[in-house]
């Protein structure tokens, strides 16, 4: 008969909760670590191509970033043709100059020779707007270039 | 009356479990960093005097508008660039680079100093296709400094290179560079691109 009575009033024992922060410190950490802060929404494709003779382009306050590709999905107003980006927005290729004056204006006078641009452009761009930026900063006496590529073979890929 | 309630979940080795996925995340992330093929361009100033190069020295690889590739006057597969690069880097026409194993061909570039690549291309090329002919004509150049490298100082050049990066080192980081130069001058890279 008692039996069925075994039932006391909610005794369920508490969930121990004493690991939670470890839990929330372990996610922290890890997203503190894997990400990545974007300096620009593209406002275009930027489906780098790949090769394998790469080297690294570390210290990153060095860098220019110049991107060039087909204005993407959002974008379709634009045109199909490739454009430059620059900081957030399309651009031209007459405003490279002053981009690589004003980008060169906020860095230290003493970094300013070991400036790199580097070249994000889509793989499906065509030459002649590269050749347009490459006169560009040339004249801006840019020399140092970087053609940005993802890691791969070049070869059997398309 | 047996009293059972619940038993408790141990919850000890809780933080355990945690700091071990943590370390893991930690060791297999990696912050992107941006590579790519490291060029310099050409200063703005004409030089005044014209510099005669004989065509012999001259390696000219066209691309044109539908990404065909044209390397001495030849139609060329992309795959064959590399290769039939290094033969003209180490061809070694004049007999004056004792370290080049090329075969002395009359017709082809006197020796590696001398020895220029021309690259054209046209506004409609690809920039894919582009990159793809620069990665392998940089590729030509690497492979002769790494043998050269091995045979020398018996590494390879890129390992010297990354050496030279690493901070942790240990050996002689001036003395490196001297070889890392001596290499880079007995293979200087000569591309040249046509505007």
């Amino acid at each position: 008969m008692s039996k069925f009575k075994k039932k006391k009033s909610g005794d369920m024992p508490a969930v121990n909760t004493a690991s939670l922060p470890d839990i929330v410190f372990m996610l922290l950490f890890f997203f503190m670590v894997a990400t990545v802060m974007r300096q620009n929404t593209l406002k275009i494709e930027n489906n780098l191509p790949f090769a394998d003779q790469v080297e690294k382009l570390d210290k990153k306050d060095l860098v220019m970033y110049i991107y060039a590709g087909k204005p993407s999905a959002n974008y379709v107003q634009y045109g199909k043709e490739a454009r430059i980006q620059l900081n957030d927005d399309f651009a031209s290729v007459r405003d490279v100059a002053a981009f690589i004056a004003a980008e060169r204006a906020s860095k230290r006078e003493e970094l300013i020779p070991f400036l790199t641009t580097a070249l994000k452009v889509d793989s499906d761009a065509n030459m002649g707007l590269i050749g347009d930026i490459k006169q560009e900063l040339r004249k801006v006496n840019a020399l140092k270039i970087n053609y940005t590529t993802k890691k791969g073979s070049v070869l059997g890929r398309d | 009356m047996a009293k059972r309630a619940a038993p408790e979940v141990n919850a000890g080795s809780m933080a355990d479990i945690a700091f071990l996925l943590l370390i893991f995340f930690l060791v297999t992330t990696t912050i992107e960093t941006d590579s790519g093929i490291n060029r310099k361009l050409p200063p703005m100033e004409e030089s005044e005097e014209d510099v005669v190069i004989k065509q012999r020295n001259i390696f000219t690889v066209l691309l044109n508008g539908k990404d065909q590739l044209l390397v001495e006057d030849e139609l060329m597969e992309l795959k064959d660039l590399r290769a039939a690069a290094i033969e003209f880097l180490d061809n070694n026409g004049d007999g004056s680079c004792d370290y080049c194993k090329g075969k002395k061909d009359k017709s082809s570039s006197d020796n590696p100093d001398k020895a220029i690549i021309s690259l054209k291309n046209e506004r409609e090329t690809t920039y894919k296709t582009y990159i793809a002919v620069q990665n392998e004509l940089v590729a030509a150049y690497n492979e002769l400094r790494d043998a050269r490298a091995l045979a020398q100082y018996g590494k390879p050049f890129s390992e010297m290179q990354a050496d030279y990066k690493d901070v942790n080192w240990p050996g002689n980081k001036e003395r490196l560079k001297a070889k890392i130069d001596q290499i880079k001058t007995d293979y200087p890279q000569k591309l040249s691109e046509v505007q």
